[in-house]
Formats: C-alpha cells, structure tokens, sequence
C-alpha cells in the first residue's frame, strides 16, 4: 500500500512505471482529435440531452393536473 | 507489487534524477506528436443550440450531506448514499423510495448499482465495500443479507461492479485499487501505482476491452489493465486532487475533474492531455464529472454549488446550472442519455432534463 511504502519505494515505483511509459506507442494529436471529433458528431443527433426532448416523450416533464371523476 | 529490489547506490537523489530525466524525455514524446488542438480540429462542427435543460424532481430523504450516486440500468432507479449512513434506493420518475438500508458507518463515500439492478454496492470510512441484494418485499430487511466483499485499509471512495454482478472494482484512500469476486470475496487483482489517496476510477466501456482509469490525491489519472494489474498510461497535469474520472463514450479518451477548478480531456491513442475546461471565473473544485451519450457534452458538478456544461469539442462554457444550495458531490448521465442526476451537500438529488 502507498502509505506504508518509504518514499524511496515510491520513487522506485514511480521509475519503473516511466521506464514503461517512454516506451509506448502514440499517435499524432491531428489524427486521434479528429477521430474523437468524427465519433461524437456520428452520435450526437442521438443525444438526447443535446438535441432535446420533446415534453411529451419525456419521462421527467412536471406532469399536468388529474381530474378525478 | 511492482517493486523490484533496491541497489545499495540508488539514493533518494539519483533516484529522483532518473526519474525526473525520464519525466522530460516523456513529455518530449509526447510533444512531438501535439500537432493540433482538439477545438482547432473540430472548428467546422456545427454549433450547439440554445441549452434548455431544468431541475425536473427534487429527491429529498436524505438527512445529510450526499456523498455518491448511480443509475440502474433499467434508466429510471438511482441509489444514492449519505454523510449520515443512509443509503437509499429512489425511483427518479417517480420520486419514491424504493428501499433503504442504515450502514453501520458515517462518510458512505461510494455507492453503485449492479448491472442486474437486483442489488447495491456501498462502502465509505468502515474501509469496506459490501453488497446489498434488493429485495422485492418491502419489509424485507435489507441489512440482513448484507455481504461485505472488500476490505482495504482506508477509506472507500469508489466502487463499481463489472459487467456482471460477480465482480466489484474499488478505489481507497490507502492508495490502491482493488478487483474482488462478490461471492467469495476473495482478492482477484490489486492495483498499485499512486502514491497517495485514490479518490475515483471508472471502467472502460465494455466493447474497449478491459481497462480502467483512477484518479488520486497525488494529482494522477492512471489507466490499468485489469488482468495483468499493470497501469499502462499515467497522466499528471493536473494541479491539485483528481475526484473524478469518466471514460468517453467511445472509450479512446477520458474526462478528469480537480480540486484545481479545471476539468480535462485526456486522449488515449495520443497519450496526452488535449483539452482544458476552465474559466478564470471558475476557482472551485470539480467534483464530479460526466459525459451526454455522444460524448459531446460534459457536465461537472463543483463546489460552489454550480453545474458547468462544456463542449467537450470546442472548449467552450455551454451552460452554468443554479439549484443547489450547496457543494454539489456526485453526478451521472442516465444510461439512455435522457437525462442526468446531481447530488448535494444540501442533502438533495436533483434530476435534470
């Protein structure tokens, strides 16, 4: 656990996890943005929160008075 | 552990040199493929609209702070737990309590819902998480067939159950995360790799394999591999606590909200950090954050009471939400993206549509 781990434990830690990371493989930020740009636009027509809901499709409009008879 | 054995001429400093040398060749390869902006990027999508959305019902039951909340899958049930130790089962349409369970302990920092919606996950400063099934007869009590599943060695902050009710992951303030099997309790995978509290984590989504992210008081968001227990990405821009992290939908980037009043988009297949969300007038934490189905949308709530909601592709402040009368702690988009819940240090959830 961190908190019992002296801080030459942690750092060690830390090195180790850096001598991983350098090694990883990225792709430039032009082509993973524009990907993640492209999705969303896909999906968003679909999102109801932002293309709205009409009142009466939606489950949480404040609903109307009841006429008991 | 992660730990290999320590030479006798690794010092504190030489250890601190190699690794802040190693630090900067990361940063520098990270650099070299920041070739664009995400708003740069996405300045031919199309503006969003005017943003209508209200408080639609008030859950009020609780008798303090909230401190967690999650939706069931069935998009209208919500559990939600409190400072006090209550944790209670709500109908959103509705607005009835469906069930309510008295924890042994205050501070019930994490809750969540099995994907089967037959039962809850819960846990706080008894540095367990235990889980309740729900049962149909209302005058059943919960409490009896309570299961506790994980213990750490501090706190609970977070917990989720995997894609089936079997297996729950969680996030301490002992510094780790933790894989258990629900039935025999039994430890399946530990994760260490922050040096301080972790205060959040949330899973990949399904279809993207099996990852998840955490975030922590030492300022980084990490993403592990379940299986192996190796964190595979470390990200650390942040300026103060990570209280929460939340994949994107599609499951190649995720959100980060801090104590440091900013919220992050952090992109995976670039391995860097691509988006900040902040306002100069914004000098409160985020304490949760979310994203609308597509992605397109991110909520987070924050500690002066407010919900901001950004274009996650633009970059910009899309709307500013009053209603809480005090720090809001927890927030989810429901799983049908119709709508979302908020919960408060007011003692209240909020459900927005």
């Amino acid at each position: 656990m961190a908190r019992d781990m002296s801080d030459k434990e942690i750092l060690k830690m830390e090195l180790d996890q850096l001598q991983k990371e350098v090694k990883t493989e990225r792709m430039p930020v032009s082509v993973t943005a524009k990907e993640l740009s492209d999705w969303v636009e896909g999906q968003v027509g679909e999102d109801p929160l932002v293309k709205g809901i009409p009142e009466d499709k939606n489950p949480y409009k404040e609903k109307g008075g009841c006429i008991i008879s | 552990m992660a730990c290999q054995g320590l030479g006798p001429n690794e010092t504190l400093a030489t250890l601190k040199t190699e690794s802040e040398t190693l630090k900067t060749k990361l940063e520098e390869e990270r650099a070299k493929l920041h070739d664009a902006e995400l708003h740069q990027v996405a300045e031919k999508v199309e503006a969003l609209g005017q943003f209508i959305i209200k408080t639609r019902r008030t859950l009020k039951g609780h008798g303090n702070k909230v401190l967690c909340m999650d939706w069931c899958k069935d998009k209208r049930r919500i559990v939600s737990s409190s400072q006090d130790g209550k944790v209670i089962v709500w109908d959103a349409f509705t607005a009835n309590k469906e069930h309510a369970v008295t924890m042994p302990c205050t501070w019930v920092m994490a809750c969540a819902y099995a994907p089967s919606g037959c039962a809850v996950a819960c846990g706080g400063l008894d540095n367990k998480c235990s889980v309740y099934p729900l049962s149909l007869d209302k005058n059943e009590n919960l409490a009896a067939k309570k299961k506790s599943v994980a213990m750490h060695t501090n706190y609970l902050s977070a917990c989720s159950f995997t894609n089936s009710d079997m297996q729950i992951l969680t996030s301490s303030g002992d510094g780790t995360c933790a894989l258990w099997d629900v039935e025999s309790g039994q430890l399946l995978q530990s994760f260490h790799g922050h040096s301080a509290d972790v205060l959040c984590l949330d899973l990949a989504p399904s279809e993207t394999g099996n990852t998840f992210v955490s975030g922590g008081c030492d300022k980084k968001a990490n993403v592990w591999d379940m299986r192996s227990g190796q964190c595979i990405q470390s990200f650390e821009s942040h300026e103060s606590d990570i209280n929460s992290v939340r994949y994107y939908p599609s499951g190649d980037a995720f959100a980060s909200g801090s104590d440091d009043a900013t919220c992050r988009l952090f992109d995976l297949r670039a391995d860097r950090e691509v988006s900040v969300y902040s306002k100069d007038s914004i000098i409160f934490g985020v304490s949760s954050v979310d994203f609308s189905l597509s992605g397109r949308l991110l909520f987070g709530g924050y500690n002066d009471y407010t919900i901001n909601v950004w274009d996650v592709l633009k970059g910009t402040r899309v709307s500013i939400l009053f209603g809480h009368e005090n720090r809001v702690s927890t927030l989810r988009v429901s799983p049908d993206g119709t709508a979302f819940c908020s919960g408060s240090w007011d003692h209240t959830l909020r459900i927005w549509a």
